[in-house]
């Protein structure tokens, strides 16, 4: 199978824009993107956009009206891992050498809103007050710090280890150090998390720049290469987000599946991963999902979170950027953001956030409704 | 005049029950019933009235009122919070619902519970609206009924 390399990344900031467009943000990102590969818009043979709000083919009419394909693609919050893997498996398949794909989004103020009706669920979850994501990821981590021993005061440290480094990330939502007690104290909205523990919906956009791994030095001193990109949807036996019912039998989250078809793909283990971002939807959801992607034991988080494993300095550093918890979640852009950020990690340009050691692996997932996961990894 | 808020428990009834649905060929069920099984594809779900009591495999509180089409009297700044959990009905099935607690020392994992119907709110037309609970046994709730 053809090799496929990273050559340019593009983040338009997270955060708030005013009157700026998901277009407009787009179009910025990839500009960026463009500029740090060294090519132009007219180089580009193929595209993959992804959000939730607008459909993305459109932001063509501030790029440039090139006439290349350009495909819609919309995974939830696995959608910039599914751009990424569009765009991977189109320079596979031939359908271009340089591929673009971009993500954007610019969400309104509060949880997440929508008809249930649009992800196969019946209206009355959603006037019963179920329609709501938060809830779940209260339920799944309630029971997980019950089995396996994890504590509140842990959520708060991952928590406050995401917007310490948020703070050293100039494009990042919020930029401020909370403490562990201020996160604690502030309001409770899902039992056991509280609000400084969410994410927050908010705007923004990324892009990045592929192309043939033969020729990427044409572009790049410095590619990155893309080694694996793994989604999957619910299997039956799963509890997830949004849903009336589960099995009595259970079977293990979508992320387990598709991390394990990750490095199936790459060739590696857990153990040869330098940096790691995950979905921190919620401070607990990083706790679990360190588990599920491979990086530790159930329960061993307690620990390593004590012990400072997870920060930028520690063995294991996850979030580096900020995660989520600092960065805001736009739907269609947040997984290309964990891109861009393994990227300029691996590439040693991450500034006051640069994780030491020379990293040469960089491992991402995502996690959304109604249950889809996707793990990438990228390597130098 | 009372209403149920859908179709999914059995209602006027002494001993209301949830109604799911279960597939003839491969036996999965579900809550509520749908057209084809989640597990084999086929177009062959039943319905299945389901047991009353269960336990209570995880649970949370829903502390902020929940975006626009949420229905529950009162909302806005006068909402009540209200807890949320997944409960095991014996070995059949688990069901997401809410809860009549939401105070995080009343509730526990394992604990068993019992369907409530509850009122819920008063529709434009001046009925009133009524939805499906569980409480833990033994909880005393001015609002079961």
């Amino acid at each position: 199978m053809e090799d496929v390399a990273i050559i340019g990344v593009g983040l338009h900031p997270f955060g708030r824009h005013g009157d700026k467009s998901a277009y407009e943000m787009a179009a910025d990102a990839v500009e960026l993107a463009l500029t740090d590969a060294g090519v132009t818009w007219n180089d580009v043979q193929c595209a993959f956009g992804g959000s939730w709000g607008v459909w993305t083919d459109p932001v063509t009419g501030l790029v440039g009206l090139s006439g290349l394909p350009f495909i819609h693609v919309f995974s939830a919050c696995a959608t910039g891992a599914a751009t990424i893997q569009q765009a991977a498996n189109a320079i596979r398949a031939g359908s271009g050498d340089i591929v673009v794909a971009v993500g954007t989004d610019k969400h309104a103020r509060g949880s997440f809103k929508g008809d249930p009706t649009t992800t196969n669920v019946p209206a009355w979850y959603g006037e019963n007050g179920q329609y709501v994501t938060t809830k779940f990821f209260g339920m799944k981590i309630n029971k997980y710090m019950h089995d396996h021993g994890v504590s509140q005061e842990t959520l708060a440290k991952v928590a406050a280890k995401n917007y310490r480094n948020g703070a050293l990330n100039p494009k990042a939502f919020r930029r401020k150090p909370i403490t562990e007690e201020e996160i604690l104290s502030s309001p409770m909205l899902n039992y056991p998390l509280t609000s400084y523990m969410f994410c927050a919906p908010d705007e923004g956009a990324a892009a990045v720049v592929l192309c043939r791994a033969d020729i990427a030095h044409l572009y790049t001193d410095t590619p990155v290469y893309v080694k694996a990109t793994a989604i999957r949807t619910r299997n039956y036996g799963s509890y997830e987000v949004n849903t009336t019912w589960s099995p009595v039998e259970e079977d293990v989250a979508p992320t387990v599946h598709a991390s394990r078809a990750a490095y199936e793909e790459a060739g590696i283990g857990p153990e040869d991963v330098d940096v790691i971002q995950v979905q921190d939807t919620d401070a607990g959801a990083e706790v679990i999902h360190m588990a599920e992607n491979g990086f530790c034991a159930d329960g061993e988080q307690e620990k390593l979170l004590a012990d400072g494993a997870t920060e930028i300095t520690g063995p294991m550093p996850i979030n580096t950027d900020g995660g989520l918890i600092a960065n805001g979640e736009p739907i269609g852009a947040s997984g290309l953001r964990q891109v861009h950020e393994l990227v300029l990690q691996l590439r040693g340009h991450a500034g006051d956030r640069q994780v030491q050691g020379d990293p040469r692996v960089g491992y991402a997932q995502v996690y959304g409704a109604p249950g889809t996961a996707a793990a990438t990894i990228l390597a130098r | 005049m009372q209403k149920p808020i859908a179709n999914v428990f059995t209602w006027p009834a002494d001993d209301p029950q949830l109604l799911g649905g279960q597939c003839k060929d491969c036996g999965a069920i579900t809550f509520p019933v749908q057209s084809r099984c989640p597990r084999c594809g086929t177009e062959s779900m039943t319905e299945l009235p389901l047991p009353r009591r269960g336990t209570l495999v995880s649970w949370t509180t829903q502390e902020f009122p929940p975006s626009a089409n949420y229905m529950g009297d009162p909302t806005g700044k006068s909402f009540k919070p209200f807890g949320v959990g997944l409960v095991q009905l014996d070995d059949l099935v688990r069901v997401e619902s809410r809860l009549t607690e939401c105070d995080p020392q009343r509730l526990d994992f394992g604990m068993e519970v019992v369907l409530r119907i509850v009122p819920f709110y008063i529709d434009n037309d001046g009925n009133e609206i009524i939805t499906f609970a569980f409480a833990p046994v033994g909880a005393q709730n001015s609002e079961e009924r």
